[in-house]
């Protein structure tokens, strides 16, 4: 390309932005490329994520959605302008102008304009409280009617119109859908497909009208507004939201001249380029073939092709796409695959109807019965993926194709259709074009859970229905590196920790030699054994320091303290909530002192003693827990603080006690065993002055009771936590936490984390609140169960430790002698003691500590 | 090192090392009871300013090594975890968890490591240790 070309983009929505990310890939450097380019977004703020707007009534907030990479803007020859309408193209000039009048000059113009939401000519439209879903103002608006309203309706039954009456639902307001054509999502679902969502929906308390044709909207009589249908009956609402399909925005197109689709549409040839050589038009804006596309995948593949195309590269064409989609409607599952109307000639169908659990799919194959040309899935959506990949990539069907959606009669899971299936090219993440064969190449360059997949393939990013396909083809692959899936907990016992739990519960083991005789080999190592001691403390929660116990505990746990490089340990007395009495504090203080030890107030909110000697900790613990205090579990792979704000007893915003709810939870959950740390937050209310959204488990106080938020974390990976279930009574609160933390418990690996637990869950978020709030394992009396059992069966490890002679002896630095270990040593700083360095030492710089008592 | 090599071939033979000849009487200490030492954990013991680590494996095979872990600077080596890595015993350190193997002193993770071995033994029920060999 020339010297200096300036290249601006219209429209900073998902493709737009997606598009500047091409070209900074292809030139990381822009201004050495000779590169200028303009990115010109209307909206207030930079690309967001809109197939996900719905999780914004969820908790996300607009940074949430944001997919622009903090800085990524700021790089030199890239610019992008906000608020920054463009009024018309002169395209004999080579100018776009601005609303404000400011004139730019362009070399090539991408137009990446999107659509706008389609709303009916009907009389009374434009009367307050209606509204359109489209951008995150749109549904900053609807969230601030709907506080006020007791009833909505969405216009539309498609696929955005149901996301948009889940909201509603959610708003807690009764819900109608009013759809024109006689079935739900009649562009992807079939009549008897129709049929089956539409019960599931009506099931979930949604009302749905179809065949419904709004004619005027008028003053309700008990609403705000009266919607009156072509019929004459009539429908009242407060709030009417229109969600009817979309139009592409052509019409700067339109004014300047360039050719435009049969049913609208900027026309594209094959390189995405307009009837003028220097304008290009990608996404729902553009028409190609007289088809437009209103999902993202073809989207980004139209700015991949127009990138290509602007350097030169013509190898790459835009050849149309695969408008399969899968999807949750109010936890619904949906899916349709290619030619899902049997439109094709002669193609015949096999059909599979489940009245009782609402179950419907059919398959769509050629007349010759040889190859699958689609599909559609109601209320279970499993076989999506083996489907769509036969479909696209024109596998040959097996003989009985039925058994393709027939559900097994052993109830055993199908076998799917094979990894080793598919074809290279095939592409397994159609959001973001990542094929079988890089998924293939990130597990040979050493990706090996599908979190590392995620994170540098991006395949499952974006909508995630690819997730279950991707994990399948990343383990076919593993085995064919030699990598063997081999989840085995490490040499001494070919099981995964899930399974070595299981193990445990299920043979009632109590002890790490019954394990190892049952199921094992050899004398174990340093991941087995805490492993071992974790899970047999998670189910029987016995004393961590018996024999037979104490040999497998990890350092921290083998001295109930957190060992420091010195050898040292440090003392967290609990401090349930973070509340802590004056006298507390006074014998914290002298005991500190007392012994000579350094004190620092925790993150989580409590305080922590250093630089105490092995000998010295069961006096320490005896003098803390005469004075009340006990065990903080600071060095346990289990519960730590569950830290609160101050809540509604003091404060002047709190909604609710979070003080006394946070006691309440850490009283319960103390001393509980994990596959790793675990912490709590609870705020009084939205303010989160307590960050619980960032942590394992959260809790926020709400007008109507508590919302619970789980798997955040902060740390090395910060993630924000999921709202699970909202407004939540006191009662169910405990009872979804007890689920939760048991699954969590009973399925994650070794040291993982809630957070990289969830990401590592297939089925995500959705999988988890049907198993934590809807039981679909029926697993949750049982869950329940055994977590009342470790709470009954608490106690405190350093009570029972400091009164148990045997157990005490073994705190002491030498077996033959008294002495303490010479080569803790400590050094003044800032009024307090630290441990000397080894250059310290060798100058004996050393301070003798006023420790009173040894 | 010809003494240490012949006291860890009996250990590992599974036989408890009680009817071994003492070959420097004046040098073999007692430290403790056996029973002091949980079975498959290990105590320190002081002698003559020195820390050393001793072991008791769950078959009352007893292994004797320097309790300084030179990769954290700690004296903690006593207080790791002991097991077999490939069914050569080891001790992991506690700090940052790298392997000592328990016959020969040497570093799993980082050849250029050796710690110190001691002949230890068992004798009418006390844990004899000799650090001048």
């Amino acid at each position: 390309m020339d010297a200096n070309t300036h290249i601006v983009v219209v429209g900073n929505g998902m493709v737009g932005h997606y598009f500047v990310q091409e070209l900074v890939k292809r030139h990381p450097d822009l201004a050495a490329a000779n590169l200028q380019i303009t990115v010109l977004g209307e909206e207030p703020r930079p690309a967001y994520d809109r197939v996900h707007l719905s999780s914004f009534f969820s908790g996300s907030t607009a940074e949430d959605l944001s997919l622009v990479e903090p800085g990524f803007y700021d790089r030199p020859g890239l610019e992008l302008r906000l608020n920054a309408r463009v009024g018309m193209i002169d395209r004999r000039q080579h100018l776009v102008i601005l609303a404000d009048g400011d004139a730019l000059h362009y070399d090539k113009l991408v137009l990446a304009t999107g659509s706008v939401p389609f709303v009916p000519g009907v009389a009374g439209r434009d009367r307050e409280n209606c509204f359109v879903y489209r951008t995150i103002e749109d549904l900053e608006a609807m969230t601030a009617a709907g506080t006020k309203a007791k009833s909505g309706v969405v216009v539309g039954g498609g696929l955005l119109g149901l996301e948009c009456a889940k909201a509603l639902r959610d708003m807690g307001l009764e819900t109608h859908v009013v759809e024109f054509a006689p079935r739900l999502m009649a562009m992807q679902v079939d009549e008897a497909g129709g049929q089956v969502l539409r019960s599931k929906i009506e099931e979930l308390g949604v009302h749905v009208h179809t065949s419904r044709n709004t004619t005027a909207i008028t003053d309700g009589a008990t609403a705000r507004h009266r919607m009156v249908f072509f019929d004459e009956t009539w429908l009242e609402t407060d709030m009417i939201v229109f969600s009817a399909g979309i139009r592409p925005r052509d019409e700067l197109a339109r004014e300047s001249g360039l050719a435009i689709g049969a049913r609208g549409g900027i026309a594209i040839d094959n390189s995405c380029r307009s009837s003028d050589h220097d304008i290009y038009a990608i996404g729902e804006c553009a028409s190609w073939n007289d088809e437009m596309f209103g999902l993202v995948a073809p989207g980004y593949d139209m700015a991949r092709v127009t990138c290509a195309h602007l350097f030169g590269d013509t190898t790459n064409t835009f050849q149309g796409a695969d408008m399969s989609t899968k999807l949750k409607l109010m936890g619904v599952d949906v899916a349709s695959v290619g030619d899902a109307h049997g439109k094709t000639h002669g193609s015949r169908s096999y059909q599979y109807l489940d009245e009782v659990r609402k179950v419907y799919k059919k398959i769509v194959v050629s007349e010759d019965g040889k190859q699958l040309l689609g599909a559609v899935l109601i209320g279970n959506a499993d076989e999506y993926g083996t489907l769509q990949q036969m479909t696209v990539n024109a596998m040959p069907l097996p003989e009985n194709p039925e058994f393709l959606i027939l559900p097994s009669s052993d109830g055993k899971e199908k076998s799917g259709l094979g990894a080793d299936a598919l074809p290279e090219s095939a592409v397994l993440c159609s959001c973001n074009n990542v094929t079988k064969g890089s998924i293939g190449a990130a597990v040979a360059a050493g990706s090996c859970t599908i979190a590392e997949i995620k994170a540098c393939t991006k395949a499952g990013t974006a909508c995630g229905g690819c997730v279950p396909l991707v994990t399948q083809v990343m383990k076919a692959e593993m085995l064919k590196h030699g990598m063997a899936v081999n989840n085995h907990l490490c040499e001494h016992f070919p099981y995964s920790r899930q399974e070595l739990y299981h193990l445990v519960r299920v043979e009632q083991i109590k002890s790490f030699d019954e394990l190892l005789s049952k199921h094992g080999k050899g004398l174990g190592c340093d991941i087995c054994k805490p492993t071992a001691a974790s899970i047999l403390a998670s189910c029987w929660n016995d004393f961590i320091l018996k024999k037979g116990l104490a040999s497998l505990q990890d350092s921290n746990d083998y001295f109930l303290g957190n060992i420091q490089k010195d050898g040292s340990y440090s003392v967290v007395p609990r401090m349930p909530g973070g509340e802590v009495t004056p006298d507390g504090l006074i014998a914290i203080g002298q005991i500190a002192k007392k012994y000579g030890l350094y004190t620092k107030v925790t993150g989580g909110a409590r305080v922590d003693m250093f630089g105490a000697r092995v000998e010295q900790l069961p006096n320490i613990w005896e003098e803390l827990i005469a004075a009340g205090f006990e065990s903080g579990h600071a060095y346990g792979k289990s519960l730590r603080t569950v830290k609160s704000c101050v809540g509604s007893t003091w404060c002047r915003y709190g909604v609710d006690d979070s003080v006394g709810l946070a006691v309440q939870l850490e009283n319960r959950y103390k001393g509980l065993r994990a596959p790793h740390k675990i912490k709590f937050g609870v705020s009084g209310c939205t303010r989160e002055c307590a960050e619980a959204q960032g942590k394992d488990v959260g809790v926020i106080a709400t007008e109507n009771g508590w919302n619970l938020y789980v798997c955040g974390n902060g740390g090395m990976k910060p993630r924000h936590a999921e709202l699970l279930a909202s407004d939540l009574s006191k009662e169910d609160l405990l009872r979804m936490i007890d689920r939760f933390l048991m699954f969590y418990i009973r399925t994650a690996d070794r040291l993982q984390r809630t957070s990289t637990w969830r990401d590592n869950l297939e089925g995500g978020l959705d999988y988890l609140k049907n198993v934590v709030i809807h039981d679909s394992l029926g697993l949750g009396a049982e869950l329940e169960a055994q977590m009342q059992h470790v709470v009954d069966n608490y106690q405190d490890e350093w009570k029972t430790a400091v009164t148990d002679p045997e157990v005490r002896k073994r705190f002491r630095s030498f077996v033959n002698s008294p002495e303490g270990d010479n080569n803790i040593v400590f050094v003044q700083e800032r009024e307090q003691m630290r441990p000397a360095t080894p250059a310290e030492k060798q100058q004996s710089k050393i301070i003798q500590i006023l420790a009173l008592v040894d | 090192m010809s003494q240490l090599q012949q006291t860890a071939t009996l250990s590992t033979s599974g036989k408890m090392p009680m009817s071994m000849p003492v070959p420097h009487a004046d040098s073999w200490q007692a430290i403790c009871p056996l029973d002091d030492i949980w079975p498959s954990t290990g105590v320190c013991a002081l002698m003559h300013g020195r820390q050393i680590a001793i072991f008791r494996m769950h078959d009352d095979v007893l292994y004797a090594i320097d309790n300084h872990d030179p990769h954290s600077g700690a004296n903690v080596l006593s207080r790791g975890i002991i097991g077999d890595l490939g069914g050569e015993p080891v001790v992991a350190s506690p700090i940052y968890k790298h392997h000592y193997q328990l016959r020969t002193g040497a570093c799993v993770e980082d050849a250029g490591t050796q710690l110190h071995t001691y002949p230890v033994q068992l004798r009418d029920g006390m844990v004899w240790l000799n650090i001048t060999a």
